[in-house]
């Protein structure tokens, strides 16, 4: 008598039918063990927007009765398997509802397993993810991040190799063997079976002890109660400018203070601020006025607002003035014309550093073509 | 109306319909925007309110829209402006606004509306009967009841100082019996500009006013983490409105001299009474001359009419028929396939009468539907069934069609 749930974080729209093929993979493979279970999206995340961090579940149970438990839930708290098939997520994630910053582990249970699908390491993984007061397990299946859209569907096999992977590192939710079956079931594709075998196969997993991690406090807030709650559905605007002390000449546009766009991000401009004209076109043209304009007339993208669009990478008619990077190279939040004003020498030599491996910027679709060089490199490894 | 008694110093007499006196309160109101798309019984006031802008006896933005629902959306948003409206429909003209109608409490807008009570089509008809208006009944729109064409003038004033309450903040909708109300002529006292000004304040908003200099925005998306707070306001607002209208009453009653004693429900020979009738409307004057002749005889009827649905008067009702024997609810309107196959009225009652001890036999007469006349003979024949219930101790029926063939 036993339930088990496994949640998959995805990046709204682009991720979508990844992720609902692996919780119906889950409950498929589980009936052949005579399971039931159900799958279903977080309703909060519905309908997605693109790249917001979403989740869909699987839940399998022995019983009818045992699964009646999850049948109402919104977000099931307590995962065997939380799989994440961005790694950029491993920073946290907040729903378009905006929950504050959930960290990525926060559901899963006490000797659970984290499960991403990256070409990064446990260890520079570990450096992002949010401390956990109990012990799991960080597995990682090795591969490209997979991004598709709403109407089309990279098949890459990302779907059948996080399966196998699950059987793996949580045999209690279910079997490959029952995985096998309901791929061929489901597909009717024997080298879909093969991919998960094989990744059955090759998935690491690495213990991850209590309190190891990201030491940072995920950003929080609380929630009012109805009697403090301005009535009439009325929203006080977002003050037109902040004061900020010691900012004359500067300007910085109010903004909302629980709304932050920490974990839309994929990627985040770097600003040489070495090379920077002033001309104001990223300023100007960034959708979100992410842009604080400086006391000396820079223009610093602020990490609290940006959603790492790149349209200011865009349009900045200045070679190598503002590069998009991949979220994963930064640990931090910081203002970047604030570290270089403290050491422009040793700023200049990390932005040299940061902006140097330019294809790995990105994950995603960035040219026709990408999909089969990725594939030749990866047969190549 | 003649201009000499528009301009009047003191309180002057006119022989106007319900729809007319309606139209006064707009006037000494001094209301903002009036929205208009005609419908019977509620387009007489249309009428009335255009002839005094025509003659310019009111300064107000009179938009006639292209149908009920653009009507009742402009004023929504006026409303939140600051603006002081005015609207009304009948019928199914009220439920083809709903979407705006239904928005208009969750947003928390003072928009008074009149509803000339209609029969819902189909069949098409013009007669009366009050499930246009009920349809709000659960949705944040306060719902008086009015009897006369005095009562809505009156009403109406009340409605709009108790709605742009603060702590009130909801939309009233002016229940007005179709034909019988709407378009009989009465006396009417009206009252001067200056004693109105001393009693509706400005509507003022405030914070919540939409408005460039106060940059807001409304009505936003939210998940399930915030509705559930949202509807628990709403349902504050109406709690407040149950002091907010006594207060206003009590007002009221001290400028202009009426409208003194409960505001909630108005009692009829019930002091001894061992059978009541209740009701809300126009059929509250059957109702009272039936009760005067059986007391002649020495039955001891009662009447008690209900002038606000919403806020509901719980506590005044379990008091006034906790009293009685036998209670017996017309519903000039049906709720079918409901508890005991009885009214809307009726099952709201029975439900609040639930928690007194010893509670009345309950029953239901589902009577003057579609405008049908409810007669002295109906109302007879109500309480001679009440009487005998109070009589035998037994209920023998829970609900009566009454007035019907057949």
């Amino acid at each position: 008598m036993a339930t088990a749930s496994v949640e998959v974080v995805y990046r709204g729209i682009f991720q979508r039918h990844l992720a609902q093929r692996v919780v119906r993979g889950i409950v498929l493979a589980a009936r052949k063990e005579g399971k039931i279970g159900i799958s279903f999206g977080r309703y909060s995340d519905s309908p997605e927007r693109n790249g917001i961090p979403a989740k869909q579940f699987a839940v399998v149970a022995d019983t009818e009765e045992e699964l009646q438990a999850y049948i109402s839930k919104y977000e099931p708290t307590n995962n065997d398997v939380t799989v994440v098939v961005d790694d950029t997520l491993a920073k946290g994630l907040e729903s378009w509802a905006w929950y504050g910053l959930q960290p990525i582990n926060k559901l899963t249970q006490a000797g659970g397993t984290v499960l991403f699908t990256t070409m990064q390491s446990a260890g520079e993984l570990i450096t992002h993810i949010h401390q956990k007061d109990q012990p799991y397990n960080l597995a990682i299946v090795k591969g490209t991040t997979h991004f598709s859209g709403l109407w089309v569907y990279k098949d890459d096999h990302t779907d059948v190799r996080v399966l196998g992977a699950i059987a793996k590192v949580a045999p209690h939710v279910v079997s490959l063997k029952s995985i096998e079956q309901a791929i061929r079931e489901e597909w009717a594709d024997e080298l879909k079976a093969a991919s998960a075998r094989k990744s059955y196969e090759r998935v690491t997993s690495t213990p991850v002890p209590a309190g190891k991690g990201n030491a940072e406090t995920p950003f929080a807030f609380e929630m009012p109660k109805w009697q403090d709650m301005e009535i009439g559905l009325v929203i006080p605007a977002i003050p037109v400018k902040e004061e900020v002390e010691g900012w004359e000449g500067g300007f910085r546009p109010g903004r909302n203070p629980t709304f932050k766009k920490f974990t839309t991000r994929t990627m985040r401009p770097v600003v040489d601020f070495d090379v920077c004209t002033k001309c104001t076109i990223c300023w100007l043209q960034c959708p979100d006025s992410c842009f604080d304009v400086t006391p000396d007339g820079f223009y610093d993208a602020n990490m609290e607002a940006c959603c790492g669009c790149g349209v200011c990478e865009a349009v900045c008619p200045v070679e190598h003035c503002i590069t998009m990077v991949n979220e994963q190279a930064f640990t931090d939040n910081k203002s970047q014309w604030e570290t270089w004003k403290a050491d422009e020498a040793g700023y200049k030599q990390w932005v040299g550093k940061t902006i140097a491996n330019l294809p790995e910027r990105s994950h995603g679709f960035r040219f026709v073509g990408q999909y089969q060089q990725e594939l030749a490199a990866a047969k190549e490894a | 109306m003649t201009a000499q008694t528009l301009t009047a110093q003191r309180e002057q007499e006119a022989l106007i319909s319900g729809c007319e006196a309606i139209a006064h309160a707009c006037r000494l109101a001094d209301v903002d925007v009036i929205t208009a798309y005609p419908i019977r019984p509620y387009d007489t006031v249309m009428q009335a309110v255009a002839k005094m802008i025509a003659n310019g006896e009111l300064d107000a933005e009179y938009i006639v829209a292209e149908g009920e629902h653009s009507q009742f959306e402009v004023v929504k948003h006026a409303s939140a402006t600051g603006a002081r409206v005015f609207t009304g429909s009948s019928g199914v003209g009220w439920f083809f606004a709903m979407e705006a109608i239904v928005v208009t409490a969750g947003l928390r807008l003072p928009v008074v509306a009149m509803v000339g009570n209609r029969a819902l089509d189909d069949p098409g008809a013009f007669g009366v009967e009050h499930n246009d208006a009920l349809a709000v009944r659960d949705l944040g729109w306060m719902l008086p009841w009015i009897e006369t064409a005095q009562e809505a003038l009156d009403t109406a004033l009340i409605a709009w100082k108790v709605a742009e309450n603060p702590r009130v903040f909801l939309p009233c909708g002016l229940g007005m019996d179709g034909a019988i109300l709407t378009h009989s002529q009465a006396i009417v006292k009206i009252p001067t500009k200056d004693q109105v000004d001393r009693f509706l304040p400005k509507y003022d908003r405030g914070r919540l006013r939409l408005h460039p200099d106060n940059p807001v925005t409304i009505a936003p998306q939210v998940n399930e983490d915030w509705l559930m707070e949202i509807r628990r306001q709403t349902d504050q607002g109406m709690r407040n409105a149950r002091e907010v209208i006594q207060d206003a009453y009590r007002e009221f009653h001290q400028i202009f001299g009426r409208q003194g004693g409960n505001p909630f429900v108005e009692e009829y020979m019930t002091e001894d009474a061992d059978v009541l009738l209740v009701g809300q409307g126009t059929l509250a004057m059957p109702a009272k001359v039936t009760v005067r002749k059986l007391r002649q005889q020495g039955k001891k009827v009662g009447f008690v009419r209900l002038k606000w649905l919403r806020p509901f008067p719980t506590e005044e009702i379990q008091q006034v028929l906790g009293r009685a024997k036998a209670v017996g609810v017309i519903d000039r309107d049906y709720s079918f396939g409901s508890p005991s196959y009885g009214g809307v009225l009726f099952n709201d009652i029975r439900s609040a009468m639930y928690p007194v001890k010893s509670h009345p036999h309950m029953q239901c007469f589902i009577c003057g539907l579609g405008g049908r006349e409810v007669t002295i003979d109906s109302v007879t024949e109500m309480s001679e069934i009440l009487l005998k219930t109070a009589q035998t101790g037994r209920v023998d029926q829970e609900t009566y069609w009454i007035g019907i063939r057949g």
